[in-house]
């Protein structure tokens, strides 16, 4: 399983960097597509391409056109211009074929308060024409995924945000999907709850073999858990690819900085680094000194620390994280 | 037509274990029943001063002794607040906790919800006046001893369906008002509004207007009197509530023959006979068509400006 998953995400990068052809290995597949509110454009010629069993991060910052990109390709607004194709159906034209295999998880869901956890799924089930028996086993198997199952009859009025956004998991696990778009599912929830609700996503994407698609403004998370991203800004995506990858491209060419922070900071240390070899220069930011350079200096610092005694306290290449890929993106935008 | 059936057996479910339908229901039922009650003590009185009366079981409905109005007032008052109650938060309640989007997200046409929901309230209604109708029926046939002929049976029926087509008005507007307005607080309020200007208010408009249009004067000749009552009588129309209460009245009492004015000279040599239920029926059809143009109108607007509309979360 591991295997075979490991074996697709090899393929997938392959796939996302030739040019089309292939278009059946697509999930989700968009062309140009364009959405305008009056003279606003929310989503600007969006061309953006999701692959069979990965977890795919949309980020940005609000009001970038995440949501509206989300519902686009639902079908629960119509484009301007342009196409979209879930699933190889178009998405505007047919949107029940795509809703069936798609399972969609709103910004701030909401349950019937009066209703129990189990008769709102029901609900869910019976809008996707389950019957009663096929619901019935399907409920109790999503509640144990997403360990809710001892107050699946308790009403939903009395969950806690964490269980119900959970309990919006099992929703969009009732009917089976091939595709599942969580939109900011971590929003609001305590770092525990984020944490028990990333494992379950993962959990989900691993075992039931499904592609997620999860958009969010918080990188951390997005970080530990998505094979590929892609960041919108203003209605474009100004980046695409995995996270390595990004940073690499982002960075490539651009200075290094590295923060460094000692136990006794003496000029004598700052005297020194400045002058190791490939370094532009130092700078005194708080607690922490950053030094600029063209390669990684990494080793020498470590050296020179040795060398003079000084307890190293932090040593970090900036670079690598996706802060600060997100962070350049936001300026360049 | 799964999406369909799967709203309607919820909204259903739901408008029959909630609370403010108990409350309303039993309101109704009240007022019905002590309504029934009353009326039925003074027909009791009546009939043995004078035994051969036709169509006494309808009285039930319409007789009132002065102490309480009769049923099908209960009705026009009432009915409204039912229509009202099951309606203000269709929609937008739905919206502000966040269900909408996931139930749209659903396989389902959209127009599935708000026919769903409006069926629903729809059979919600039509079971309930079917009870009360029924449960005062049955008091009636206890109190006053007198079954119902086969003509006022039918005569039943039809003020069943007005009051239905009636309450379903107000249910249809409030759901327009669901649509229209984000807060349910507002959508209510706009209800309650709506009912209170056509059920209480109108009536004293249509006055002030027919005053100030058509003068009366001291001593006003027929077409001075005539046009003023027209003037009169078409403005309080624009109200639901006048037009159920002409057709009721007129379908429940079978002397009645015109809604307008009538000159002594139309009357001269008129046999007093009551009306066959075909004929009642012809008198009330402007109402009936009314209301139930209303109805849709309201019903209209809403189903295209939430089907139009971006429901984000």
């Amino acid at each position: 399983m591991a295997e075979t998953y490991a074996q697709e995400r090899t393929d997938s990068v392959a796939g996302s960097n030739s040019t089309g052809g292939q278009s059946d290995s697509f999930i989700v597949e968009t062309a140009d597509l364009t959405k305008m509110y009056g003279a606003f454009t929310a989503v600007d010629r969006l061309n953006l391409r999701v692959r069979e069993g990965e977890i795919f991060g949309v980020l940005g910052p609000n009001g970038a056109g995440k949501t509206t990109s989300i519902l686009m390709l639902l079908g629960l607004t119509e484009p301007t211009s342009g196409a979209v194709r879930v699933c190889g159906h178009n998405s505007t034209r047919e949107p029940l074929k795509v809703k069936r295999l798609v399972g969609y998880l709103p910004e701030n869901v909401g349950f019937y308060g009066d209703l129990t956890a189990r008769q709102n799924l029901r609900y869910t089930a019976h809008l996707n024409g389950l019957t009663d028996r096929e619901s019935d086993a399907r409920i109790d198997e999503v509640l144990e995924v997403v360990g809710l199952s001892d107050v699946a009859d308790k009403k939903a009025g009395q969950f806690s945000r964490g269980m119900r956004q959970r309990l919006g998991i099992a929703d969009v696990l009732v009917k089976s999907p091939r595709l599942v778009v969580l939109d900011e599912p971590t929003l609001g929830i305590d770092p525990e709850g984020v944490n028990q609700l990333l494992e379950l996503i993962v959990k989900m994407s691993r075992e039931q073999n499904m592609t997620v698609m999860l958009s969010s403004h918080q990188l951390q998370q997005v970080q530990q858990i998505c094979d590929r991203i892609c960041i919108f800004f203003k209605g474009r995506i100004v980046a695409e690819g995995r996270i390595e990858e990004l940073g690499t491209r982002a960075l490539a060419g651009a200075q290094l900085t590295t923060e460094v922070q000692v136990a006794r900071m003496a000029d004598e240390f700052v005297g020194s680094l400045g002058r190791l070899e490939g370094v532009a220069g130092v700078e005194r930011s708080g607690d922490l000194l950053l030094v600029h350079s063209d390669q990684d200096i990494r080793e020498g610092i470590s050296g020179l620390t040795a060398k003079l005694g000084a307890p190293l306290l932090h040593l970090r290449m900036r670079g690598y994280g996706l802060e600060e890929i997100y962070l350049k993106y936001f300026k360049e935008g | 037509m799964q999406g369909l059936m799967a709203v309607f057996q919820k909204e259903f479910a739901d408008h029959f274990s909630s609370k403010r339908f108990v409350i309303l229901f039993t309101l109704i039922c009240l007022a019905g029943l002590s309504a029934t009650y009353v009326a039925a003590q003074s027909i009791r009185g009546e009939l043995l001063d004078k035994p051969d009366q036709q169509f006494v079981f309808l009285q039930l409905f319409t007789a009132s002794s002065g102490v309480l109005p009769p049923f099908i007032s209960f009705i026009g008052f009432l009915g409204p607040l039912v229509g009202i109650a099951l309606g203000f938060d269709a929609i937008n309640s739905e919206k502000s906790n966040g269900t909408l989007s996931r139930v749209l997200s659903q396989p389902i046409f959209r127009d599935s919800v708000i026919n769903g929901k409006f069926l629903a309230g729809l059979a919600t209604i039509s079971l309930m006046l079917l009870s009360i109708v029924l449960i005062v029926a049955g008091l009636g046939l206890r109190t006053i001893g007198v079954a119902p002929s086969v003509d006022e049976a039918a005569r039943i029926l039809v003020f069943l369906v007005v009051c239905i087509v009636y309450v379903a008005f107000w249910m249809a507007l409030s759901i327009l008002f669901s649509v229209l307005f984000r807060q349910t607080a507002t959508s209510a309020l706009a209800g309650i509004a709506a009912w209170i200007f056509f059920v209480f208010f109108i009536s004293m408009i249509s006055g002030i207007l027919a005053n100030t249009l058509v003068p009366l004067g001291q001593d006003p000749d027929a077409n001075t009197a005539i046009a003023h009552e027209q003037v009169d009588q078409m403005v309080s129309r624009i109200s639901p509530s006048t037009l159920f209460q002409e057709a009721t009245v007129t379908i429940l009492t079978p002397g009645v023959r015109t809604l307008g004015p009538v000159l002594v000279r139309d009357v001269v040599g008129m046999i007093p006979n009551p009306l066959s239920v075909s004929q009642s029926l012809l008198v009330i059809w402007p109402q009936i068509v009314g209301l139930i143009a209303l109805t849709s109108i309201c019903f209209a607007i809403s189903y295209a400006k939430f089907l139009r509309e971006e429901i984000r979360a």
